[in-house]
């Protein structure tokens, strides 16, 4: 019997990176700006993602969500209030989503034609660890931090805050109310990820989506979108 | 903890390696997994053993070779690791870097194989 050594030098996610960059280069053909949006259950990405889509769309902008969670349909539901275009995707117990998924909710929704988007926005699945590993194929992923969840939590995910080209604060309107320290998050957020935008959104009272709409705006201007 | 989905895909893509070398038991898979790959491996481990039951990886070992983060200063111009996940600056000028340049890794390094006993004739 013999034994031997076989370089293998592979990506162990190698399928979901490949099939991510089909989606990529989909959507750029395409023109549209897809956005991944990450963060700890609870931090608000269903209200900030609700609010967003109602302000685009009050701007003209054509837009479609993806929204996944491990089970119901509920915030499909919710944020299909907003008039846009919304599909769930469910994981069944999958703590994140994948290229894969993306790629089948989009086949057949025949509500959507990616060449007549301007945004897509994709709602991963609650989790400050697992999504960071998994491509979708986004142009700009975006973290978010809530207000009551503690300062630190950047520090305390590194992983997924570096992976992140943007960070957004949400809840601000209780930001006094909860003892939030603001220089602190931007501090901590700051030493995970060197020159990161941070913005701070109240979805409730609106305040701060204006930049956060004009940032949305540049990027697609500035990355040919 | 998606730790059982990176182990499926590292066994995946091992049998799928196997094609070349027919009748080949795997005894050893190696691992090259960055710091900032978001898995841990003492999950790893544990999923291993269930994730390889069954298939030509079963009884083998994995072992799994971390690789620091390292970055690359604007500033100075210095690459060098990080002194903790919590702090992104250069480790020479202690200016804040962003470019990261190795630590994401999660890759499939090389495999162990023991070849089908000959037949004698």
């Amino acid at each position: 019997m013999t034994t031997r050594i076989v370089e293998l030098r592979q990506g162990i996610l190698k399928k979901n990176d490949e099939l991510a960059r089909v989606l990529r280069g989909r959507f750029e053909t395409a023109g549209v700006l897809v956005l991944n949006l990450v963060s700890s259950p609870g931090t608000g990405k269903t209200a900030f993602l609700e609010r967003t889509l109602c302000e685009l769309r009050g701007r003209g902008s054509r837009v479609a969500a993806l929204v996944g969670d491990l089970e119901t349909d509920n915030d499909a539901r919710r944020l299909a209030a907003s008039g846009a275009p919304v599909r769930q995707i469910n994981t069944h117990g999958i703590c994140h989503l994948e290229a894969e998924m993306v790629s089948r909710h989009l086949e057949g929704w025949d509500a959507v034609e990616l060449g007549q988007l301007d945004y897509l926005f994709i709602e991963n699945v609650g989790n400050l660890v697992c999504p960071s590993s998994y491509d979708l194929g986004e142009r700009i992923r975006v973290a978010l931090l809530s207000v009551t969840e503690g300062e630190d939590k950047p520090l305390k995910y590194p992983t997924l805050f570096n992976s992140a080209d943007v960070a957004v604060i949400t809840k601000m309107d209780i930001a006094e109310a909860v003892g939030f320290d603001r220089r602190a998050a931007h501090r901590n957020i700051l030493e995970i990820r060197p020159n990161i935008h941070i913005f701070e959104t109240s979805a409730k009272t609106g305040a701060g989506m204006d930049a956060w709409l004009e940032y949305l705006a540049q990027e697609r201007v500035h990355r040919g979108a | 903890m998606h730790e059982l989905s990176i182990v499926s895909s590292v066994v995946e893509n091992v049998i799928d390696s196997l094609e070349n070398y027919p009748g080949a038991r795997v005894t050893e898979v190696r691992l090259r997994v960055g710091a900032l790959a978001a898995v841990v491996e003492d999950s790893l481990q544990f999923c291993y053993g269930i994730a390889t039951e069954g298939t030509p990886l079963e009884g083998s070992r994995l072992v799994v070779n971390l690789v620091p983060v390292t970055v690359h200063c604007d500033a100075c111009g210095a690459e060098g690791a990080i002194e903790s996940l919590q702090s992104f600056r250069c480790p020479s000028c202690g200016e804040p870097a962003g470019d990261v340049r190795n630590g994401r890794e999660l890759e499939i390094e090389a495999i162990e194989i023991e070849d089908k006993e000959e037949v004698k004739s």
